[in-house]
């Protein structure tokens, strides 16, 4: 494992693209196939399963590294990585390890069968023959959530480093079910083998916000809006007569969505659609917190299909009786799309985005002005000549998003955050005024720039009222106007109110508590905006 | 009346009228070191070691300022106030005070590994000690400076090799002296910013040894330091004076950089772990070697040091101060040393 740990260094040692491109490229000429998926799969969050909890792993650490529970915890909060703290905590390795990445990865799932205590003498081994940097790998690879600033788009241009090929290619044999388990290196990523992964999904197309104003865009004539649906952004392939559905995040939802089974049979064999899984009932679209709640529940009962009905909201047409159409423009895509979607016996879960009618810009403001009735954050732009793309690309597809909704509220507690952000004070409740009392209604954790997050970190330190664990409160003095995107009805809120994406818009200096919103303001947005 | 107290100016020895390290004005302060959290502007007399007195001098100008030798008594009012090596910069010192075979220490800032400038930690017994707590927390433990050196000068003659200018931060006073003395000049010049080149010239007038170093100045060119490395204070690692030496490797050299979320947030190539605190070894094994049995924790964890302090078995209190060894480190825009 050292040459990932030397990786896992070199990577943190340059903020440049092209040197952790070309680091990460090296890597791959270095290490054995094995590792390489390995690696590719760490990096695409495929992580091993979970074998030790991390309660254990607390407890054995602090146990090793002779310290009472508590010491260890706080030591925790101050340095916001599990993985990290046990690495620094422990004393030194007596021993020394030779294992691979794989190796290591293989010990780690080997310890899934074992007893409690089996499981920590081997983790104490683990830790006892392993350097800091390893360590803090291998205790990564237990806990998950990798992040070394190597996003896929990255990791796709390093493999086309190494391997010479195409980006495009290589990010499309990435996508789907793939494991280092039943895949080679080679057979996965350089053979050509078009019968193999049915199920394969094509990397979507993503786009940025649009920022400048919406006439800068050029012709109208040249664009398509539509609504930009607040739902779970997925393909839905048919292939082989067998029906597979991807969320966007590479998860395989098939089995959580029982209502587009019957599509198998009715779409053409080997159609890929692109749209949004919308909660849907009598021709309006639900709160997406209900199909937060559906995806979560282990089992699909009835009851959970027929409280939350889903439909597939299409918007694009990727394949068609086998043919790749992603270099059609999307004006001839969406022609073939409402071809196929508006036949006599297409079922109605699936459905077709309409297309807003507009000549001018002013027309599509309008309708973007309209976007909270329909429960949507605003309107999608797209150029009728664009191909479909992969990843994040700017120029012809935009989203249009309506403006937040806002509100001034006063800090009330802080606390650490994790990774780069240890040691900042950066997540915050926040509360606003109902009479004398102050009333939390929210968390946030984003929006300030660095700066004011050290000045506000320095300011907590020293307004600390009492301290809770990780938890501080503070005097009720700081003003924050807040951004969020919803608001509903929450009896599990001491406010009766729930917040969607708040975030920290601005840091108001100027305000003095007594000026920001109250719990009464809140209640008013809820009437008027309420989901 | 105990021999000290903590008052709203600063540590005060009531008996004798003085106080230490006081953060507001008062009649006469007896300073640990020069730092400026430490020695502070708008006292009437100030009393340090012969070795900080020079710094001193330089930081608040034309003051009533006079120096004893470490170890030399001073009796005031029969209170018996000495000097004790601290470790943490040239001069600094730990301040004994004891009345009638009652002893305290406070022990200002403070560091156990020798550094090669510093005259070394030296431990004292006492009844009460007051210490530190900068790094007081067990994730803070120091690899011995040879390994943090050679370090630094392999990541220098890469950039060298690679054709890339060096920046270096540490804190003008103690830690950029300490960087500079353990540089390899076979590998390139050494370039300091102003704020430290003045407190070189300070320490080199009374006999520190350090290596040439040669003084920024803003006529420089990228290729007039080519190869070299440039030590200076982390107020200046960011700002447009940088931008002309475009091919440019910054490292940051600090207790802090032990921690990954912090090396990243800063955004820094390398973080080297080098402080002039004492690690949770470091004060652990001090508080033992004081023999104290009651110890008062300022500047730092805090909280968390005193309770660790009073689950071993200790009296411990945490102090509030307005020492800043934390607070300041972790912010990068500001300009003030540990």
């Amino acid at each position: 494992m050292k040459d990932f740990a030397s990786l896992v260094i070199a990577l943190d040692q340059t903020t440049k693209t092209n040197e952790r491109v070309r680091a990460l490229a090296e890597y791959l000429g270095k290490v054995s196939d094995r590792d390489k998926l390995w690696t590719i799969a760490i990096l695409s969050h495929r992580r091993p399963k979970r074998t030790v909890t991390t309660t254990l792993l607390r407890n054995w650490a602090a146990e090793k590294a002779d310290l009472p529970q508590w010491l260890f915890e706080d030591s925790y909060h101050v340095v916001g990585d599990l993985a990290e703290t046990i690495a620094l905590l422990l004393p030194p390795p007596s021993q020394h390890s030779d294992r691979t990445l794989s190796d290591w990865i293989a010990f780690i799932r080997e310890l899934e069968v074992l007893s409690e205590a089996d499981k920590k003498a081997r983790i104490l081994e683990a830790w006892d023959s392993l350097g800091h940097e390893e360590r803090f790998i291998f205790n990564k690879l237990i806990t998950g959530g990798f992040r070394i600033g190597i996003s896929q788009k990255l990791m796709v241009r390093a493999l086309a480093l190494f391997t010479g090929l195409e980006e495009n290619l290589l990010a499309h044999r990435l996508m789907g079910a793939w494991s280092p388990d039943t895949d080679r290196f080679d057979q996965l990523l350089i053979e050509d083998n078009p019968s193999d992964q049915l199920s394969r999904p094509y990397p979507f197309y993503l786009c940025y916000a649009l920022e400048g104003s919406v006439e800068e865009l050029g012709d109208p004539a040249n664009w398509m809006a539509e609504r930009k649906w607040d739902g779970i952004r997925a393909q839905l392939i048919v292939r082989a007569g067998n029906l597979f559905v991807w969320s966007r995040g590479e998860e395989l939802m098939t089995d959580k969505f029982p209502e587009f089974e019957p599509l198998a049979g009715v779409l053409p064999d080997y159609t890929v659609l692109d749209g949004e899984i919308l909660p849907f009932r009598e021709g309006i679209p639900l709160d997406f917190q209900a199909l937060q709640t559906r995806i979560g529940r282990k089992q699909v009962t009835r009851k959970v299909l027929q409280e939350v009905p889903v439909i597939l909201m299409g918007y694009d047409l990727l394949e068609l009786g086998g043919k790749d159409l992603r270099q059609h423009s999307f004006a001839d895509r969406r022609k073939a799309l409402c071809h196929l979607l508006e036949q006599p016996d297409m079922p109605e879960v699936l459905k077709i985005s309409p297309e807003l009618p507009f000549t001018d810009w002013a027309a599509v403001a309008r309708e973007r002005a309209d976007s909270r009735k329909y429960h949507c954050e605003g309107l999608m732009l797209k150029h009728k000549d664009s191909t479909y793309q992969q990843g994040r690309k700017k120029g012809e597809w935009w989203k249009w998003k309506v403006d937040p909704m806002t509100i001034d509220a006063v800090m009330i507690y802080a606390q650490q955050g994790h990774g780069r952000r240890a040691n900042l004070f950066t997540d915050f409740t926040f509360a606003v005024r109902d009479g004398e009392a102050w009333v939390p209604f929210t968390k946030a954790y984003s929006g300030l720039t660095d700066a004011e997050f050290q000045a506000i970190t320095h300011w907590v330190r020293k307004n600390t009222l009492e301290r809770f664990g990780p938890v501080r409160s503070v005097s009720p003095v700081q003003v924050f106007e807040l951004a969020f995107e919803g608001i509903s009805a929450s009896p599990r809120h001491k406010s009766g109110i729930a917040l969607r994406f708040p975030r920290m818009l601005r840091w108001r200096k100027d305000k003095q508590p007594e000026a920001a919103n109250t719990l009464q303001d809140l209640k008013d947005m809820l009437e008027s905006y309420g989901e | 009346m105990a021999l000290l107290e903590f008052a709203q100016e600063g540590i005060f020895c009531p008996l004798a009228g003085v106080y230490i390290d006081p953060w507001k004005p008062v009649k006469r302060a007896l300073i640990t070191h020069g730092h400026a959290d430490h020695a502070r502007w708008g006292s009437q007399s100030y009393l340090c070691t012969h070795a900080a007195r020079p710094v001193i001098r330089l930081r608040l100008g034309p003051v009533n300022l006079s120096s004893v030798d470490y170890g030399e008594p001073v009796y005031i009012n029969g209170v018996r106030f000495s000097f004790w090596p601290a470790g943490h910069v040239v001069g600094s010192a730990q301040i004994e005070v004891s009345y009638k075979g009652e002893t305290w220490v406070v022990s200002g800032d403070y560091k156990t590994e020798y550094d090669g400038l510093s005259e070394a930690f030296e431990p004292r017994r006492c009844e009460y000690f007051v210490t530190e707590s900068t790094f007081g927390l067990p994730v803070y433990n120091w690899s011995p400076q040879s390994e943090v050196f050679e370090a630094i000068n392999n990541w220098w003659a890469e950039n060298r090799e690679a054709g890339r200018v060096t920046l270096l931060t540490g804190y003008a006073l103690g830690k950029a002296q300490r960087i500079i003395r353990h540089l390899d000049t076979a590998i390139g010049p050494i370039y300091t910013h102003g704020a430290i080149e003045n407190v070189n010239e300070v320490l080199r007038a009374q006999g520190v040894a350090l290596p040439d170093t040669i003084r920024l100045s803003s006529g420089m060119q990228a290729k007039d330091v080519a190869g070299g490395i440039i030590v200076a204070p982390p107020s200046a690692a960011s700002g447009p004076w940088l931008k002309k030496f475009k091919d440019l490797s910054v490292g940051v050299a600090s207790g802090w950089m032990s921690i990954r979320g912090a090396r990243r947030r800063r955004a820094v190539e390398r973080g080297f772990v080098l402080s002039d605190h004492a690690d949770w070894r470091g004060l652990n094994a001090v508080i033992e070697a004081t023999g104290a049995s009651t110890v008062y924790v300022t500047h730092g964890y805090t909280e968390i040091f005193s309770r660790w302090l009073r689950e071993k078995g200790l009296q411990a209190f945490e102090l509030k101060t307005e020492f800043q060894g934390e607070l300041h480190e972790m912010n990068e825009a500001d300009t003030t040393e540990d």
